[in-house]
């Protein structure tokens, strides 16, 4: 169903794209959607040839140049001719936009999706590239920068800057971008290692940036001659504050974050919107009290993870992952294109060579001179240390973004004399980082064999396995004595199980909270995902093949319990953990699961047509399909019940009751009693219940008999009456206990024999004929007195359906198929054993009779009776 | 060892934690010296780890014994991947720290991690939520994702087989052994 509800999803959308033929949505409505869907899919191949060329011409073109190179030159072109068109520059990448709206998205994005034991494991090196470098970049460049100046290698003489003013400068370009970053490193796929260090750098270097800038903004508002010591003492101990600051404001808010999704279960719908307004607060607020926004942004993002995916629900977490990413990736293509269009805006810029050359030789020289150093030192503490090419790498990716341009465009002209210079020379190394150093690193990975990241799927194997290293290490790190990274993280893991998981995570996620199980469960999801996509319509335990498990077949396991079990129970159907307790709850449950589904498809059931903000309502699609169904079900029976009204007056009732009962002495028929598996219930004792029965019937539709009850079939069938079946009958492994009372349970070969036809079609034609010819046959067919009940019939009700699909006789398995119900229906009606006649009426006023009542302790007096025997 | 020596320091520095250890004060440790340790008791493969320290039918280890354990996770140098081609594999080759791993599973020493034996450890790694038909079917999916010959158990081949993407070099050495 899910298959072919996505099918016609894509149909519809296929339709709305290359506006096919009308009939198309007709058909999908009318529930068969294949002539329609040949159409739609031929249409794109046919008619878009030239979209696919450009398509292709489009990989070929961003596989080599970087996205962001791409989206700059496409906002320079843009910029171009918004000033040709306007003759004035319009449209400029604001700095309160972007800090406001453009850039939380990225970090947002980058933060939570960020691997958080990749990052934690190499936390000492980021955040000594982050600090450390960041400050050494700095400086350094403010000071040359400042050095060339005096040595007046500066032209023109419109560049009045002090050391402050460079200093100023030295902060806001040296700073790693993590847009950019992002933007190429994506592409590039180094090892994961390489690019943690890289990625955590330029987040992590934002607090440094932001101090430095406003440290040095305020030195230079003040006037050099204005600033005292106390002021350097405010500037560190500001850093610390803005970091620390931010960073708590980040675990506050991810604490906030966690604790409130766990109390979400009612209100689904809005869980995502918690995660994006939560984090968005936390930005804001670190903002508003001057502490580092992106820092607080990111550590919501890392902290709040674990706990926000363990509670919201599947289809949450998935909203989260897809909005998290659009915004993300349309926040930085606007950054980019707006890069673009701002730099044609020449009245904002002045250049000046010296200073342009001298920044861009500077920021990369010191760039790499700091990276070998601090790698220098890093490496006499790192396991693995970095190598040369690492360290080219590091010092080649450190591309200069929107920050740098928002922050020069936010300082003051009036205090910062040489605004527009370093306006332009900020326009130009970032350009230069972008386009060239983008465009050039991915050749130098590949020509430096750089390793690379290779990504493959997780297995349980190596989730399991890297567990136990990790014990195995923080055990050996307690006998040598040694308090050391794992011992740390092991302790952090025990207090975070011990408190913090059950303080924010739902009971049920918290008790289901394994990282082991986890890939279990996703590596069966995935199972079961590829298996119903490679077109496993037939769920029967039988074929169940799954794709990475090759050795499957091999196994030794040919019982089918065993089977359904591991099927089952990694996708947590239920089917295990009901198998292990059978208390009187589940019994309750089976009670009413069986009401539920009694009571579930009633032909005159409309669909409410509600509207609910908060909650969603089953897909529109699906609801119509089913309606479509009952319309059809319910023209069936109209036809069905004016053919009965007929022919079967209570006289010819009694009369065909008793032929029922006979019905095993005449073999020959047993064809076309197949054709009509339909069951009319009848209480044998009391003749006027035919009449209300009658009535009742078009409330219900058809009971049928799906399976006759096991109990008969094994306890009491003998030899002779299972001869009466002519065929070969496939007598379906013993079911257990828990398959007769559970109608979820044991519905193997239910499924093979119903679920094997993918159309739903009702055609009410063959319906009737089929009807009309059990009915004459049954007239046909001389009436002994029968003594039998109506267990007989129930015994071999069921293994003519097992016959049915292979035997020859007219419209058989087409009439079988059409009458697919989905397997609930046929498994409840059948673990009901069909023992309660009245149907809803009774299953209402006994709504937690148990299953046993039900199912074994048939009321003598109701009596089955095959109405077409 | 075959390995690069261990520098002096670092051999002083593990000798005064192994007589800190030793409360005997006999020059050996016995399994109590090591289970007096608290994290390890609640370390879910403690004692798995502390028999490694033991060989075969033993219940002493001296400090030789201790030091060649402790090799296991030592991290490899870039010199040593290359020399020593012919030589003894150091301790702390990929294979050997992989080894070290499997003894943790495989109780019965046949070379081969049974399906019972991965449930014992699953069962100590695993949080009690998880229930033993879960467990069962995560160890049946193991074993037949890391199974080849069809055995229903892993061998040691197998086990290095479906390792092999995981970088065991790092996640099985301590800096700190350096």
């Amino acid at each position: 169903a899910g298959r072919s509800a996505s099918t016609l999803a894509d149909a519809l959308v296929l339709q709305c794209l290359h506006a096919a033929p009308p009939a198309c949505s007709d058909s999908c409505k009318q529930g068969h959607p294949s002539p329609g869907l040949c159409g739609v899919y031929c249409v794109p191949v046919t008619r878009m040839p030239h979209l696919n060329s450009m398509f292709h011409l489009s990989r070929k073109v961003t596989s080599v140049v970087p996205e962001s190179c791409l989206l700059i030159l496409l906002g320079l072109g843009l910029g171009g001719i918004v000033l040709a068109v306007a003759k004035k520059p319009k449209y400029q990448l604001e700095p309160n936009m972007f800090f406001l709206f453009l850039l939380p998205p990225i970090v947002l994005d980058s933060g939570y999706f960020m691997p958080s034991r990749l990052f934690f494991d190499n936390i000492g090196a980021i955040l000594t590239y982050a600090v450390v470098g960041t400050l050494w970049n700095s400086f350094t460049t403010g000071t040359a920068l400042w050095g060339l100046h005096q040595a007046g290698l500066m032209a023109d003489p419109g560049v009045e800057a002090g050391l402050m003013d460079f200093l100023l400068f030295g902060s806001l370009i040296s700073a790693v971008d993590p847009v950019a970053v992002l933007a190429v490193f994506e592409e590039v796929h180094v090892n994961e290692t390489l690019f943690i260090i890289v990625f955590g750098e330029s987040l992590l270097n934002d607090a440094v940036t932001v101090v430095l800038y406003k440290v040095f903004n305020s030195f230079v508002e003040l006037g050099p001659a204005h600033i005292h010591a106390t002021d350097y003492v405010k500037g560190v101990a500001s850093f610390f504050l803005v970091s620390l600051g931010g960073t708590a404001v980040g675990l506050l808010f991810a604490f906030l974050l966690a604790l409130i999704t766990r109390f979400t279960k009612r209100v689904r719908i809005i869980e995502p919107l918690f995660v994006f307004l939560l984090a968005y607060v936390a930005y804001l607020a670190a903002e508003m009290v001057s502490l580092s926004a992106i820092l607080a942004v990111t550590f919501c993002g890392i902290c709040c993870k674990k706990y926000v995916e363990a509670n919201i629900s599947q289809k949450s977490r998935t909203t989260v992952k897809y909005t998290m990413k659009t915004l993300a990736s349309s926040s930085e293509t606007i950054i980019f294109m707006f890069l673009g269009m701002s730099a044609v805006d020449t009245s904002k810029w002045t250049w000046d060579t010296a200073l342009v050359l001298g920044t861009l030789f500077f920021i990369l020289l010191f760039r790499a001179v700091g990276v070998v150093l601090q790698t220098y030192v890093l490496n006499r503490f790192r396991l693995i240390p970095l190598d040369r090419i690492d360290q080219v790498v590091m010092s080649y990716g450190g591309l200069r973004g929107a920050v740098a341009f928002a922050l020069v465009i936010l300082l003051d002209k009036a205090k910062v004399k040489a605004k527009d210079y370093f306006v332009a020379t900020t326009i130009v190394v970032v350009f230069f980082t972008v386009i060239v150093q983008g465009l050039t690193i991915k050749p130098l990975v590949t020509w430096l064999k750089v390793k690379r990241s290779d990504h493959h799927k997780p297995t349980l194997n190596e989730e399991l396995h890297e567990h136990a290293f990790d014990h195995i290490l923080a055990a050996v790190e307690d006998i040598v004595g040694h308090h050391g990274y794992h011992y740390w993280r092991d302790k952090w893991e025990q207090f975070d199980k011990k408190y913090l998981s059950q303080l924010l995570m739902r009971k049920s996620a918290y008790k289901l909270r394994d990282e082991i199980w986890d890939v279990y469960y996703k590596l069966n999801i995935r199972d079961a995902i590829s298996f119903v996509d490679q077109g496993g319509h037939v769920l029967s335990a039988a074929k169940l093949a799954l794709p990475s498990m090759p050795s499957r077949t091999s196994m030794s396991e040919s019982s089918v319990t065993n089977l359904l079990r591991e099927s089952g129970s990694g996708a947590c159907l239920d089917l295990q953990v009901i198998d292990t307790v059978r208390s009187r709850r589940d019994k309750e449950d089976a009670a009413m699961h069986h009401v539920l589904r009694g009571s579930l498809y009633k032909p005159r059931r409309r669909y409410k047509a509600s509207y609910s903000r908060h909650f969603i309502s089953p897909d529109k699609q699906e609801r119509q399909d089913k309606e479509i169904f009952r319309q059809n079900m319910k023209r069936r029976l109209e036809t069905f019940k004016s053919t009965k009204h007929n022919v079967c007056s209570s006289k010819t009732k009694a009369r065909l009751k008793e032929k029922g009962r006979k019905k095993g002495n005449h073999p020959p028929y047993t064809p076309c009693v197949a054709a009509a598996p339909v069951l009319v219930t009848v209480s044998s004792d009391e003749e006027e219940s035919d009449s209300s029965e009658t009535e009742r019937e078009d409330d219900e539709g058809i009971v049928f008999i799906a399976r006759a009850t096991d109990e008969v079939l094994q306890g009491k069938a003998t030899p002779g009456s299972l001869d009466v079946c002519p065929s070969p009958c496939i007598i379906p492994p013993s079911p257990t206990l828990a398959e007769k009372e559970l109608p979820w349970k044991g519905d193997q070969a239910d499924l093979a024999v119903y679920v094997s036809s993918e159309t739903t079609k009702i055609v009410p034609v063959d319906m009737q004929k089929a009807w009309n010819q059990s009915i004459s046959s049954l007239e046909s067919i001389a009436s002994p007195p029968g003594i039998e009940t109506g267990a007989q019939h129930r015994r071999f009700t069921r293994p003519m359906l097992e016959k049915q699909p292979q035997s020859a006789s007219q419209a058989t398995p087409e009439q079988v198929s059409r009458f697919q119900f989905p397997s609930h229906i046929s498994k409840s009606s059948r673990s009901k054993s069909d023992s309660s006649p009245e149907g809803v009426e009774q299953q209402e006023l006994q709504p937690l009779m148990g299953t046993e009542e039900q199912g074994r302790g048939l009321p003598p007096a109701e009596h089955r009776r095959l109405v077409d025997r | 060892s075959g390995a690069k020596p261990i520098s002096h320091s670092q051999i002083t520095r593990l000798y005064s934690r192994f007589t800190s250890l030793d409360k005997g004060e006999n020059g050996t440790l016995s399994r109590e010296d090591f289970q007096r340790i608290p994290e390890l008791a609640i370390n879910p493969l403690g004692d798995r780890i502390i028999n490694a320290f033991f060989s075969e039918g033993e219940d002493q280890v001296n400090f030789r014994g201790f030091m060649r354990t402790l090799a296991h996770f030592r991290p490899i140098e870039d010199n040593e991947k290359s020399k020593d081609q012919n030589g003894p594999e150091p301790l702390n080759s990929r294979s050997n720290k992989l080894h070290f791993a499997f003894r943790l599973y495989d109780l019965d020493k046949d070379d081969k991690i049974s399906r019972d034996e991965l449930l014992q450890v699953l069962r100590m790694m695993v949080g009690v939520n998880i229930s033993d038909e879960q467990l069962g079917s995560i160890a049946d999916r193991t074993i037949q994702e890391a199974d080849q010959d069809g055995d229903c158990a892993i061998s040691f081949a197998e086990f290095v087989k479906v390792l092999e993407k995981v970088d065991v070099e790092q996640k099985m050495s301590i800096r700190f052994l350096h």
